[in-house]
């Protein structure tokens, strides 16, 4: 009776892309932030080649961060103001399939936008980021911010306030994340050992299950009338 | 009347939103294939029991059965044979109407390869076939809301719930909608339609119930009805 769980999550994946394309309204606004957000550092941290290495994965991220919320914010938004999110539920679909293809989504608009950052930086900071375990970190640390800010966007944006709300909910819950996130990338920044930032990236892994099977288990219950 | 014979049956529902009650204990049966309009006045619970109705909402006591499926128990059973068009469109502005259609023909598991013929059927019903590849945000509210009756027949639903589809609507696009309700009815569907157009609920529904304070009041078929007497019980019993 119900459509397969991976139709499901594709059509939704599908067609956030394809709205997304055509109006380019989240991405724009995501990545408009994070290069005004980059240039603010840049400027406001104008230190020595050592100092900006270990500032600079705080940058990364804390860019990342709010360009994620700015992202959630409206991709959920978009649902909720014409009651797209009730055509979905009145779907005979899984809801945690729901979940997965706009977590997927929000993923993909993310990890571009930090992907389009990290050869700005490079050039705005005089610093190599384009090592791959910076990559890995990068794609594991959106996946984390995306999975649980699209549980908490989901809450969120059923409130008047929606706007302040999700940082003030999100910040909190993302610190996990935050922390190995910004130790792993500031480790590879700085050229360590592997054996120095490999652990960081294995507790973000480990991080990411966490939050994804909660959210997998509590997407249900938020989405409940 | 028997469960078999009823394609909606509800059964001492209650449903309260925190220490609000909305829904106090409502009892209703609807035969398969009828048209039933269900009236009240803001607040009466029209659209929750609807929502309901839907399964976009749990109740707090009492049962509904769809179909003979029961909610919340069996409801993705019951999602595939429900239509629903609210008053917001529920349509992508972004997407074109036939990508809109393409979307929800998926989630309702629609074959691929039968997909593009259910869509093309679907505007030739409402009468978009022209502007199948204009963007959902460039139609007019009523070709939104005709867009969104061929979203909600997509899947040929047995139940069409209709939450005050004349909203905002002007005179064209709401003789555009009779039509298109007369032969969603014609074709056998079962529909539950709220709305506060006393007279247009007296001509195109089976039924006419009145919900006020969450109960039913009034349950009259609508053979023997106009638009006066229907307005006039309305009058007496919501005031």
């Amino acid at each position: 009776m119900k459509t397969p769980f991976f139709k499901t999550v594709f059509a939704i994946v599908r067609k956030d892309l394809r709205a997304e394309l055509r109006s380019r309204e989240l991405v724009s606004a995501m990545l408009l932030f994070a290069l005004l957000s980059v240039l603010v550092f840049s400027f406001a941290l104008e230190l020595n080649r050592t100092v900006r290495q270990e500032v600079v994965s705080g940058a990364l991220w804390v860019t990342l961060i709010f360009a994620s919320i700015l992202g959630l914010n409206r991709s959920l938004a978009m649902e909720r103001d014409q009651g797209n999110l009730d055509a979905m539920f009145l779907a005979p679909v899984d809801r945690t399939a729901i979940f997965f293809g706009k977590m997927i989504g929000n993923f993909l608009f993310t990890a571009a936008v930090g992907l389009l950052l990290l050869p700005i930086m490079t050039i705005l900071y005089n610093l190599t980021l384009t090592a791959p375990a910076l990559l890995l970190t990068l794609t594991l640390g959106v996946l984390g911010l995306s999975a649980v800010g699209t549980l908490l966007a989901t809450m969120t944006v059923q409130t008047r306030t929606r706007e302040t709300l999700l940082p003030i909910v999100m910040l909190p819950v993302v610190l996990p994340i935050l922390l190995t996130v910004v130790r792993a990338s500031s480790e590879i920044i700085q050229r360590a050992e592997t054996s120095v930032w490999l652990p960081w990236v294995q507790i973000l892994v480990v991080v990411d299950v966490i939050y994804l099977v909660l959210c997998y288990l509590l997407f249900e219950y938020v989405v409940e009338d | 009347m028997s469960s078999e014979a009823s394609m909606i049956e509800v059964q001492a529902l209650t449903k309260a939103y925190g220490l609000m009650p909305v829904l106090r204990g409502l009892d209703l049966q609807i035969p398969r294939g009828q048209f039933v309009a269900l009236l009240g006045p803001n607040g009466s619970g029209k659209s929750t029991l609807l929502r309901l109705l839907a399964g976009l909402s749990r109740p707090n006591s009492g049962r509904i059965l769809i179909g003979g499926w029961e909610l919340p128990k069996e409801a993705a059973a019951v999602r595939g044979q429900i239509g629903m068009v609210a008053h917001k469109p529920l349509l992508y502005e972004n997407l074109t109407a036939r990508e809109n259609l393409a979307f929800f023909g998926r989630l309702y598991n629609i074959p691929e390869d039968k997909l593009d013929g259910r869509i093309e059927d679907a505007l030739q019903r409402v009468g978009l076939v022209k502007r199948a590849d204009d963007l959902a945000r460039a139609f007019s509210r009523g070709m939104q809301q005709r867009l969104s009756i061929a979203r909600a027949l997509l899947h040929n639903p047995h139940v069409l719930l209709l939450d005050e589809p004349y909203t905002g609507l002007d005179q064209d696009a709401c003789r555009t909608l009779d039509t298109l309700l007369k032969e969603a009815h014609s074709a056998g569907h079962t529909i539950v339609m709220t709305t506060h157009e006393l007279e247009r609920a007296a001509a195109l529904a089976d039924r006419a119930v009145i919900l006020a304070r969450g109960k039913l009041h009034y349950d009259m078929q609508t053979t023997n009805l106009d638009g006066l007497k229907l307005a006039t019980d309305y009058a007496t019993i919501t005031h």
